[in-house]
């Protein structure tokens, strides 16, 4: 059974000039309990966070944690 | 990250604490307290930093006992009799006895705790009977208090390890096996004495959302402590007393009655009556809410819109920056204003936890489990209503008991077959080539919780569910496929949660009774004390399956008189007098 590439809109976002994964941040990714952000390369080359998993407890350690006020949680549209 | 890697790493201690949320942290500092020399690790599946139910922070203690306020015996008999009387008081009045010098304990890290203008602490009645409610001013720097705290202890911490199963030995504990979350590779634990705080099973029934993560636990806690306790062989009392909780439509998280009922607010029917005196979340009251919503006059709202601009904008202020902060959010996108609206509330997925319930492996007043050196606190461990406090006290009880057991004790020889059999469970989604996600196991494993298990229990639903769990479980163990580290440990928590199902189903058919209000409302029987006034306890038989016995409730320490007995049954608002 193959799989599907079914897409679901992220609860999650950040704000790419804010973020400072290019100077080694990684307090969201480290903080957040269900263990679904992650660092990526952005076309510029430069690294921001972003949410990879849509598996989202909307309970906010990534946003109160961010030292740049980069991250914004939103609820997952299922629930919102 | 998330590549899978090969790879097994075995390590020793003193005292391996599972889960690092409210009651493992305490665990560990006492530990430590009690025998600086021991090596106590600490090991969580998340980050201990931002972990468990507690990590953005708590309104308040739910069931402090505050001397002036209440006593251990006031305590020890509400909760009893919230029990429908199923309940080993010992533990209970242990916790109430020294549960003062825990909250002083959590002031000296730095949580600040209501105080009138005295100097005494601010206790709100919110129980049926009693006085417990204590806020937290500071609720939300609690983890980072406790963190602190365990930074200076110098405790050993391990984050993003999932523990899978437990390994036993010479009839005792000998340690754990864990799975890095990222990595996929494998860390075997060994240890004199485990201690495990790895609380809810919060991922057991489906959030009427439809989301899998919408829950209100803590999502990341989804019952591994109740299922290692269970394949280790560890006995699991009363697991159909199952966590039911009325909560906030669509959000999912506590409307908080506790923190508004003192100000005034409460629960209402659609005609903005009160139905029930007391918002206290208790079976017996759930049933109440359950029929009000049946009954033609819901839906059920939490009230406030006839509160002074004051009182709402205090209740505001504490809900929406503590605990469930994205409330406010939520609230603003729907634009839903306290002042002018009630708030929709419905009954959540059920779950088990005995911070809330009953449900969880079974423990004395050392919070001892039935398998020697293996410890269990906080909401997997059966002690009733126990909540933050509760978590925090009786991981202390278990810290202090682990730090005496390993004292001349050595580590339990183990049988190496056990790893090398885990590993081939865990790692076999990733040996194949497509298959079955773990997320659609799990939706349908949840899917069928709420359509078959949620009460009130019928019969021929919950065998019915057994049937379809057997058949989920072969699609698990013959297709299930991850493609990475993270799906790994979903694939794992699908595995848990399919585990938390069948005791479910089978638990709830083995009592042929109705109790705890809607907690265990099964349709076709009456409560029977005759034959019911029991502990049931669930274990692994023989055969692999589920097995079950009674044991009898002990003697109780606080007499609870005949016309007492039933105070949690007569909370509905007598109808002549709401009509006032
Ligand atoms: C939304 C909400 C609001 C609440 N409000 C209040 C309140 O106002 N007052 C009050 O007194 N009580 C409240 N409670 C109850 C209270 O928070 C809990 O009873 C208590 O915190 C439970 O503590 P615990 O240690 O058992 O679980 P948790 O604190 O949840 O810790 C469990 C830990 O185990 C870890 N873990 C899980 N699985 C694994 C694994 N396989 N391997 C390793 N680690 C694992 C988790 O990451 C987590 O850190 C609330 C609960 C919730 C969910
Ligand atoms: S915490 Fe903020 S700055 Fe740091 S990586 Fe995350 S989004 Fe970027
Ligand atoms: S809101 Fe919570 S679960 Fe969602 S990304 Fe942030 S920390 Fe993780």
């Amino acid at each position: 059974m193959p799989l599907a590439q079914t897409a679901t809109s992220v609860p999650v976002t950040v704000n790419k000039d804010l973020c400072i994964a290019d100077k080694g941040c990684t307090v969201c990714v480290d903080v957040c309990p269900l263990d679904v952000l992650r660092i990526a390369v952005t076309d510029d080359g430069t690294k921001t966070a972003y949410m990879k998993y849509d598996e989202c407890w909307y309970c906010m350690p990534c946003e109160a944690d961010c030292p740049t006020g980069a991250v914004t949680v939103n609820l997952p549209y299922l629930l919102k | 990250m998330d590549e899978i890697l090969d790879g097994l790493t075995q390590i020793d201690c003193d005292i391996l604490v599972i889960g690092g949320g409210t009651a493992g942290p305490m665990a560990a500092l006492k530990a430590k307290k009690k025998n600086p020399e021991a090596n106590v690790v600490l090991l969580d599946k998340a980050n201990v930093k931002r972990s468990g139910a507690i990590s953005m922070g708590m309104d308040g203690l739910n069931n402090s006992v505050i001397p002036g306020y209440a006593t251990p015996e006031q305590y020890t008999k509400e909760i009893t009799i919230a029990n429908d009387g199923i309940c080993d008081q010992a533990a209970v009045y242990r916790y109430a006895e020294e549960c003062y010098g825990i909250i002083q304990e959590l002031d000296s890290f730095g949580i600040r705790f209501q105080k009138d203008q005295n100097g005494e602490y601010d206790v709100k009645k919110v129980h049926h009977i009693g006085t417990y409610v204590l806020p937290m001013p500071n609720g939300d720097t609690v983890k980072k208090a406790l963190y602190r705290q365990l930074r200076k202890a110098r405790i050993n911490i391990v984050n993003r390890y999932m523990a899978t199963r437990l390994l036993t030995g010479e009839g005792r504990v000998a340690g754990a096996i864990c799975v890095n979350t990222r990595t996929a590779e494998f860390l075997v634990v060994r240890a004199k004495a485990v201690i495990m705080g790895l609380g809810a099973a919060g991922r057991l029934g489906l959030p009427t959302s439809g989301y899998l993560y919408g829950t209100y636990e803590n999502a990341s806690n989804s019952g591994e402590g109740y299922a290692m306790a269970y394949h280790a062989g560890a006995g699991l009392a009363n697991l159909e007393c199952y966590q039911i909780n009325p909560l906030i439509k669509d959000y999912n998280g506590p409307a908080c009655a506790y923190v508004a009922g003192p100000l005034g607010g409460y629960t209402a029917n659609a005609a903005g009556e009160r139905f029930i005196e007391c918002d206290y979340w208790s079976g017996q009251m759930m049933q109440e809410f359950y029929d009000e919503l049946q009954g033609g006059k819901g839906p059920v709202f939490l009230k406030l819109n006839h509160l002074a601009e004051e009182t709402v904008a205090e209740i505001e202020r504490v809900l929406h920056i503590v605990e469930r902060p994205t409330r406010g959010h939520f609230h603003a996108g729907r634009g839903t204003d306290y002042r002018k609206t009630m708030i929709e509330m419905h009954i959540s997925e059920i779950g088990f936890c005995s911070g809330h319930s009953a449900s969880g492996v079974f423990v004395d007043e050392n919070a001892r489990t039935t398998i020697a050196g293996l410890y269990a606190a906080g909401d997997m461990a059966n002690v009733p209503h126990n909540y933050m406090l509760g978590a925090f006290t009786h991981g202390a009880f278990a810290g202090e008991d682990a730090a005496d057991y390993i004292k001349d004790m050595d580590f339990a020889e183990f049988d190496h077959a056990e790893v090398e059999a885990e590993r081939l469970r865990v790692l076999a989604p990733t040996k194949r080539d497509d298959g079955i996600p773990p997320n659609q196991i799990e939706y349908k494993t949840r899917r069928l919780v709420n359509d078959y298990l949620q009460p009130p229990k019928v019969t021929a639903k919950m065998q019915l569910a057994q049937k379809r769990f057997a058949e989920v479980r072969e699609d698990m163990e013959q297709g299930m496929y991850v493609r990475d580290a993270h799906e790994l440990m979903r694939s794992l928590e699908a595995s848990t949660i399919l585990d938390c199902a069948d005791m479910a189903a089978a638990a709830s058919l083995y009592r042929t009774e109705s109790r705890w209000g809607l907690y265990h409302n099964r349709v076709e029987y009456e409560r029977d004390d005759e034959n019911w006034f029991c502990h049931t306890i669930l274990t692994k038989g023989a055969d692999g399956q589920p097995a079950h016995a009674k044991k009898a409730v002990q003697p109780y320490v606080v007499d609870i008189a005949d016309e007492e007995k039933d105070a949690y049954y007569n909370q509905r608002v007598d109808p002549s007098v709401a009509a006032e």
